[in-house]
């Protein structure tokens, strides 16, 4: 008999974890989000006598909130090593065929239903070619970035569809006033559909890839699919689910901003892809999988509508703003790298 | 010292290291450590894992620079700045893992970064062509130098990783672990090519967790522990216990034991499984409490043999009976449900999630049982992780670490508490020690022993004799995808297995 394994010591007692809670959120990424958040809203308050004015400040939260509905899918498909390029295609294709349904006289309830199952039909068609076939998603949602604008373009040519009923306005212009319920407090005047919608979303989103088992999977996947398979995680459920999610939440931001717009071209909605995935990596979401949280999502959001916004009070043109982006999301990928390079080289 | 075993010590070393030391932040991973290869001679390094062997292979290769200590090669001191300085020098080393490129030929990854160069400064592909004919036909390998490497198999592919190795003029050769993915003829062949790199005088060190190897191809040995370098010396004076105890700092007996359990009624029944590629026809029944080992070279089908049972891949016919019932396995989810788990071989690949927490890798496969209604119960998921944390004498910081911090013995056991969670019937244990140190191994096997006592039935799949033969109760030994033969666990010997597995009957 083995005389190492007779040794049997008293059972020693393993901590949970290591460091505080406190401790934890302070470290994290999402804190260095909120003191960045509130040093451009004092900055911005300084820039410009109009910032701190309730009503511009709920016009500014346009500026993230459709995206950010798409971003919290997107967190959950980035996660489990996954994304999707054609969410901006999809809001496209989704707003053409709204566009279609209102032309062919269908009424409110229609055309958001037209929005949701567009999107869901994209979102299936995606995760079919993925998650069934096994096609890497870059190249498959490339693909389908082109196609699903593609089909909008041939559909609308140079033409809009506008002429959607006046109730359908309700949902990217409306204000939560217009229920009488709503409490009329100072302040809550202000509070759009979108802004309540954009709460809702962010919660439900925390709470399953947080506190259920569901999220606990996207995260094993998004590490190691292999170990998640060899654990019994049933791996291309998982992933077609999150790419019916990216494409059903496409479709409600493709109902907000077509319901804001009061009408559809084929451009709607252009170059967003981008800023889906530079507000999720910019809330600290791993581009190569395994690592992201909702509420870091909901921060980069808010900070990015708020440098939007600034720049927009300071009569910054738009190619700036895109250029700005662009280097936000480079500056976002490389700055873990780089840190761990020096970490690694100081302790070497 | 009789004068034929002095005959070695005559030699002038080739290379030696003295008084090396390194530090990494909170750790001195060397300490004052000694080594002297000779030329013509196999020196093996022997120590557990964090021994410091990996360590110093880095600083022989110039990857590590020491903090004290000289190398001295020829008798002059050298430095290596970087790992070009080394090759110079006439040092190469063969990884565990050797990075290889699938898409390039065979003579490409043999000169990658040093091919010929023509007047031109392009490369010179007749030149390199023949010159990798000529190594490998040094080494007899019966490769083509134009051949894909992506086309060869794995024994071959290991040969031109050696023959990488020697194509920089080396006089030191450094092979870390360099069985480790080989089966036993494969092991044969290449002892045969390090006699000849022997003869043609080059030093070698060989690095191996095996006793068997090291006693098979070296003359010389070091022992490593905790960073020094305890004992060193000739082979043929030096008994295998000696070297044991040098190795871990007190006596284990290493033949791993099983302890007798009384054998039940059958639990799985597999008739006929077959696959259309990986294995054909298997058919045997696995009892209560009992080990049944499962033996074969590399590519036999073990493996797929056992990842189709766990419903990973799909036989083509056969039929798994469980405790009687007839079951169907379709996918993994399955296959736990049924009470069958798989601890596979590849630990860091298919086994733990190594970013994840130890928490919740262990609870990875039973969150059915930390959860209600799909949400997480937190406070549930610890003490899950907490019991079979402390059964498996996990040594860990906390259960919030990632499981990739741990030593490699400590991610196995967290593979294993993650099967044992679910409270199956059938485990099956996939290589279970491979590449982990001696003091983990007979960990492990103690435990499987206190498993099979408990009623549950283990099916080990495993590439090391003493292990077999050691753990199991019978021993079913597979060759080319069939059932070479099955043995009862009295009077069974190596020779038999090794002739079943092989086909020399």
């Amino acid at each position: 008999m083995s005389t190492l394994a007779l040794e049997k010591q008293p059972v020693r007692r393993i901590p949970d974890k290591l460091s505080t809670p406190a401790g934890r959120v302070l470290g994290s990424w999402e804190a260095l989000l909120a003191a960045v958040a509130i040093v451009i809203f004092i900055a911005n308050s300084f820039a410009s006598p109009h910032f701190l004015d309730p009503w511009n400040l709920s016009d500014a939260t346009y500026n993230f909130t459709e995206k950010a509905m798409i971003a919290f899918a997107m967190t959950l498909l980035i996660i489990s090593g996954e994304i999707d390029l054609s969410v901006a295609a999809i809001m496209a294709l989704a707003s053409t065929a709204m566009g279609a349904a209102a032309q062919a006289g269908f009424q409110t309830p229609a055309l958001v239903g037209t929005g949701l199952g567009v999107g869901l039909l994209c979102g299936a068609f995606n995760g079919l070619l993925v998650a069934r076939i096994g096609l890497p998603s870059i190249v498959v949602t490339i693909g389908t970035m082109s196609l699903f604008r593609g089909i909008a373009q041939i559909v609308l040519g140079d033409r809009a569809y506008g002429g959607y009923p006046s109730s359908f306005a309700w949902f990217g212009q409306g204000y939560m006033s217009d229920f009488s319920w709503w409490p009329t407090l100072p302040g809550f005047e202000v509070v759009t559909f979108e802004m309540v919608a954009f709460v809702i979303l962010a919660v439900a989103f925390a709470i399953l890839l947080h506190w259920t088992v569901f999220g606990r999977w996207i995260y094993a996947i998004g590490n190691n699919a292999f170990a998640a398979q060899f654990s019994g995680i049933p791996v291309r459920r998982t992933k077609f689910a999150l790419f019916l999610m990216t494409g059903l939440m496409s479709g409600f931001a493709a109902v907000c901003l077509t319901s804001r717009l009061g009408s559809t071209r084929h451009t709607i909605a252009a170059g967003w892809e981008l800023e889906v995935v530079t507000m999720a990596v910019l809330g600290g979401v791993s581009i190569l999988g395994g690592s992201g949280t909702i509420p870091g999502v909901v921060l980069a959001a808010i900070v990015m509508g708020l440098v939007t916004f600034g720049l927009g009070l300071l009569n910054v043109p738009g190619i700036v703003m895109s250029i700005f982006i662009g280097l936000l999301l480079i500056l976002v990928i490389a700055l873990p790298i780089v840190v761990r390079r020096i970490r690694s080289r100081s302790a070497a | 010292m009789s004068v034929v075993q002095a005959l070695p010590e005559i030699q002038v070393p080739l290379l030696e290291m003295r008084g090396i030391s390194k530090s990494f932040p909170g750790v001195k991973a060397l300490d004052h450590v000694d080594v002297a290869l000779h030329p013509g001679t196999v020196t093996a390094l022997i120590g557990e894992n964090g021994a410091g062997k990996s360590t110093l292979v880095k600083i022989l290769t110039g990857i590590y620079q020491p903090d004290e200590g000289e190398i001295v090669v020829d008798g002059v001191p050298v430095h290596f700045a970087n790992a070009e300085a080394a090759i110079r020098s006439g040092i190469t080393a063969i990884h565990q893992e050797t990075v290889l490129f699938d898409e390039l030929s065979v003579a490409e990854n043999i000169f990658l970064g040093h091919a010929p160069r023509n007047r031109l400064g392009f490369v010179n592909w007749a030149a390199m062509n023949a010159r990798a004919a000529a190594l490998l036909s040094s080494i007899d390998a019966p490769i083509s130098p134009y051949a894909r490497l992506k086309d060869l198999s794995i024994a071959h592919r290991h040969l031109v990783a050696i023959a990488r190795a020697l194509s920089v003029e080396a006089r030191v050769v450094i092979m870390d672990e360099p069985t480790a993915a080989l089966s036993y003829k494969e092991v044969e062949d290449l002892f045969r090519i390090i006699e000849r790199l022997k003869k043609q005088g080059k030093a070698i060190l060989f690095i191996s967790h095996k006793f068997e190897e090291v006693y098979q191809i070296a003359e010389r040995f070091v022992v490593f522990r905790d960073g020094r370098s305890i004992g060193s010396g000739l082979l043929a004076q030096t008994g295998q216990d000696e070297i044991v105890r040098m190795m871990v700092g007190r006596s284990v007996d290493h033949v791993f034991p099983k302890a007798d359990v009384a054998i039940g009624a059958t639990v799985l029944r597999v008739s006929g499984y077959s696959h259309p590629t990986e294995f054909d026809d298997l058919s045997f029944d696995l009892r209560r409490g009992e080990i049944l080992g499962l033996y074969g070279l590399v590519g036999a089908g073990r493996s797929e043999f056992c990842q189709a049972l766990f419903g990973i891949t799909r036989p083509s016919a056969g039929s798994v009976e469980l405790e009687g019932r007839p079951i169907a396995i379709r996918s993994p989810a399955d296959a736990i449900a049924a009470g069958i788990v798989y601890v596979p071989e590849e630990r860091g690949r298919h086994g733990a999630v190594l970013q994840m927490p130890i928490v919740q890798n262990i609870s990875m496969a039973t969150l059915d049982r930390t959860t209600r209604a799909g949400f997480l119960r937190q406070a549930e998921e610890f003490a899950l992780a907490r019991r079979y944390a402390e059964r498996l004498d996990l040594r860990a910081a906390a259960l919030s670490v990632p499981v990739g911090t741990l030593s490699g013995g400590n991610q196995q056991k967290v593979v294993i508490g993650k099967w044992l969670a679910t409270k199956p019937k059938v485990i099956i244990l996939d290589e279970p020690t491979k590449g982990i140190d001696i003091g983990s191994k007979a960990a492990v096997h103690a435990f499987m022993s206190e498993l099979a006592g408990e009623g549950l039935s283990v099916i080990m799949v495993s590439s090391e004799l003493p292990e077999i033969l050691g753990m199991s109760d019978r021993v079913m030994v597979m060759r080319e995808g069939r059932m070479a033969g099955l043995w009862e666990r009295g009077g069974l010997d190596a020779e038999t297995l090794v002739r079943a597995a092989t086909g020399n009957i």
